[in-house]
């Protein structure tokens, strides 16, 4: 039975009971990945990170929260009101809705009900995680228009531009995914990588989505939305107390989102690792949400790995990546994916498909080092000419003879 | 053609509710975009008819046009609008003073007119083919039956279509696109500039602003170190304004102290 066939008997308890569970789940994750990232990435820095509050500072989250929570709300006077306030239920609503579609476990016994952890099932399911996605970045223009300041307007504005550049290098980047599984149900895509994993047949997509997964969930190093040496807080600068909460939340469940986004998509989901199958068995079917929470929390580490190593891009070099590297390389791939999968469909031989590939890879070749030639032509081009001598001693440059006339 | 006519008439009890519930927050959301005063409450509605457009496609196993309906128009045009509308100004609303005369009942008289024209054409349209029904036409997918009509049939009017908008997208980017008076200089050119110049002393950028006991702002030069202010530490927006202060007062004064 397919998981669309299986979510089908569900009785309308069961749908309740798994929509709980997911928020449930949704919540604590929130407050473990910032408990999380700010301990990881004190590692990074050579510092502790918050270890007071429980073991291992492991409720300092839940502390902050409630903190938070207690703070006194301020609307600016300047505002509009009401869409003040509904921005941040519009980003807090839709970024739990991404989660319906996606498969957490394979088939369990839910309280004697036979059942797979996934609200729903449609053939359309990634296309509905961009819907909701694009819903969502209304969320954050409305905030930063509706503050009635300049800084979150600007906030607001960047990032949505970026969201919706990004979104474009993401779904061509998937369009390889949808040929290779020949669905865009997220349950179909993940059976579909039984045996191999789409990260690794279909690498370049892979890379494509992660880089883009980074822009869309406005996440350093590419957080110009908040850029705080910059917008002083971005698009949520003028709101406090629970609103804030709401986006932080907001940012941190687009994170888990986009990780099982992309753990449903290119890393067989709640599949086990390759060679450890017979553990999907354990538990009465229920040890497959462990696969999917690792690799899950794996992608989390990356988000954090990323944020603590990478200075934040300047805006206009992260746009023209996004237009003029991704998504042309991404429509380049597509062809070439599009065209291989053809020319095995209508049965070529082997020979042919190795063939074609490597006659991509040569070309591929050619035409980088081509770049490179030419990158160093102008390089040389460019040489700088006579450059001012200091009138103070400076260290010799290796390569280059430093003579220094202080007579002048 | 019995389970045509079953199909039709056929409406399940959820799907009756939820368009019960929804209808009216559309006609409202409708009529309140027309009468709202705000340009972006304006657009704000409308996205939201739009969004349940979507979900009425949706309940009505339309899955396809309802997702991409919310990603073309919800996702990508209206967001245009509302960047536009926002760019204009922070509280631009409409002015209501009527700038032509007699505008007003010519538009009205138009729009009925229209109103009626597409109504009564509409209502005698004919596809000229013989309706399959829902089940029919959704027999291979959804998806797959969409893919199959734009791809074979309806190919040339697709086509045709998408190259008019990507005509219309490279003739408004050639239309806002023109040639600056002079050229920017980028972040290289300026960092080239710094050091090829005839003085090294701003190779590291301009000094920042003073720091003191007392006062810690970008209004208060530093000092240089003879002990004068250093004028290129303040912003010339600053100093043209007349925000800047002295840096007199937060000097420190030295003693000297003599050795005995």
């Amino acid at each position: 039975m397919t998981n669309a066939e299986i979510i089908a008997t569900d009785p309308g308890w069961i749908t309740l009971v798994k929509g709980l569970l997911i928020f449930a789940v949704c919540v604590l994750a929130t407050l473990m990945s910032v408990w999380g990232e700010r301990r990881l990435v004190a590692r990074m820095q050579q510092r502790m990170g918050p270890n007071r509050v429980g073991p291992f500072g492991l409720i300092q989250a839940l502390a902050d929260g409630v903190k938070l929570a207690l703070k006194e709300d301020l609307i600016p006077k300047a505002a509009d009101r009401i869409v003040f306030v509904v921005a941040p239920i519009i980003s807090v609503t839709t970024c739990f809705m991404a989660f319906a579609v996606i498969p957490l476990s394979g088939p369990v016994n839910l309280f004697g009900h036979e059942t797979v952890m996934q609200m729903t099932d449609i053939p359309v399911g990634v296309l509905y995680v961009f819907a909701i996605a694009s819903i969502g970045v209304y969320g954050i223009v409305l905030a930063g228009w509706s503050s009635g300041s300049t800084y979150p307007l600007l906030g607001g504005l960047r990032s949505s531009a970026q969201v919706i550049s990004y979104e474009i290098a993401m779904g061509l980047s998937l369009v390889a995914v949808f040929i290779y599984s020949g669905s865009m149900s997220t349950a179909e895509i993940v059976s579909a990588q039984s045996q191999w994993w789409f990260c690794v047949t279909l690498f370049p997509s892979f890379v494509i989505f992660a880089i883009s997964m980074v822009g869309e969930t406005n996440r350093a190093p590419f957080d110009f939305a908040e850029a705080e040496g910059e917008l002083v807080g971005g698009f949520h600068t003028e709101y406090s107390s629970l609103k804030f909460a709401l986006f932080f939340l907001a940012e941190y469940v687009n994170i888990v989102a986009v990780s099982a986004l992309a753990t449903t998509l290119f890393f067989g989901g709640y599949r086990a690792l390759p060679g450890l199958g017979f553990t999907e068995s354990w538990l009465g079917g229920w040890f497959t949400v462990f696969w999917f929470l690792a690799k899950v929390v794996f992608f989390f580490f990356i988000f954090v790995w990323l944020r603590g190593t990478l200075p934040r891009l300047r805006y206009d070099q992260f746009m023209k990546f996004g237009w003029k590297v991704l998504i042309p390389f991404s429509l380049i791939w597509i062809l070439i994916v599009s065209t291989l999968r053809v020319l095995s469909q209508q049965g070529a031989p082997r020979s042919v498909l190795i063939g074609f590939s490597f006659g991509i890879v040569l070309l591929v070749l050619a035409g980088s080092s081509l770049f490179e030639s030419s990158k160093k032509r102008r390089a040389q081009e460019d040489e700088l000419g006579e450059v001012a001598v200091p009138s103070f001693p400076i260290p010799a440059i290796p390569g280059k003879s430093m003579r220094i006339e202080r007579s002048k | 053609m019995d389970s045509f006519a079953i199909e039709v008439g056929r409406t399940l009890a959820p799907e009756a509710t939820l368009f019960w519930i929804l209808a009216p927050l559309a006609v409202v959301a409708a009529l309140g975009m027309l009468f709202v005063k705000k340009a972006v409450h304006s657009a704000l509605l409308l996205a939201w008819v739009m969004v349940t457009l979507a979900i009425f496609y949706i309940a009505q196993d339309a899955l396809f046009l309802g997702i991409v309906q919310i990603i073309v128009y919800t996702g990508a045009v209206m967001m245009l609008f509302l960047f536009i509308l926002m760019l204009v100004g922070v509280d631009s609303s409409d002015s209501l003073v009527e700038n032509i005369r007699g505008q007003r009942p010519l538009a009205i008289t138009a729009a009925i007119g229209l109103s009626g024209l597409l109504v009564s054409l509409i209502a005698r349209a004919n596809l000229g083919v013989e309706a399959v029904g829902l089940r029919g036409a959704n027999s291979g997918g959804n998806v797959e039956g969409i893919a199959q009509e734009l791809f074979t049939n309806y190919v040339w009017a697709f086509e045709v279509v998408s190259a008019l908008l990507i005509t219309a997208a490279v003739g408004a980017m050639v239309l806002a696109h023109s040639n600056p008076a002079k050229s920017r200089t980028a972040q290289r050119d300026q960092s080239i500039a710094r050091f090829r110049g005839t003085s090294l002393a701003t190779a590291a950028g301009l000094p920042s602003s003073g720091v003191y006991a007392l006062h810690n702002a970008v209004d208060v030069p530093a000092l240089l170190p003879d002990g004068s202010p250093a004028s290129s530490s303040i912003s010339a927006t600053l100093e043209a304004r007349g925000d800047m202060l002295s840096s007199k007062p937060f000097e420190l004064e030295v003693k000297k102290e003599e050795e005995d």
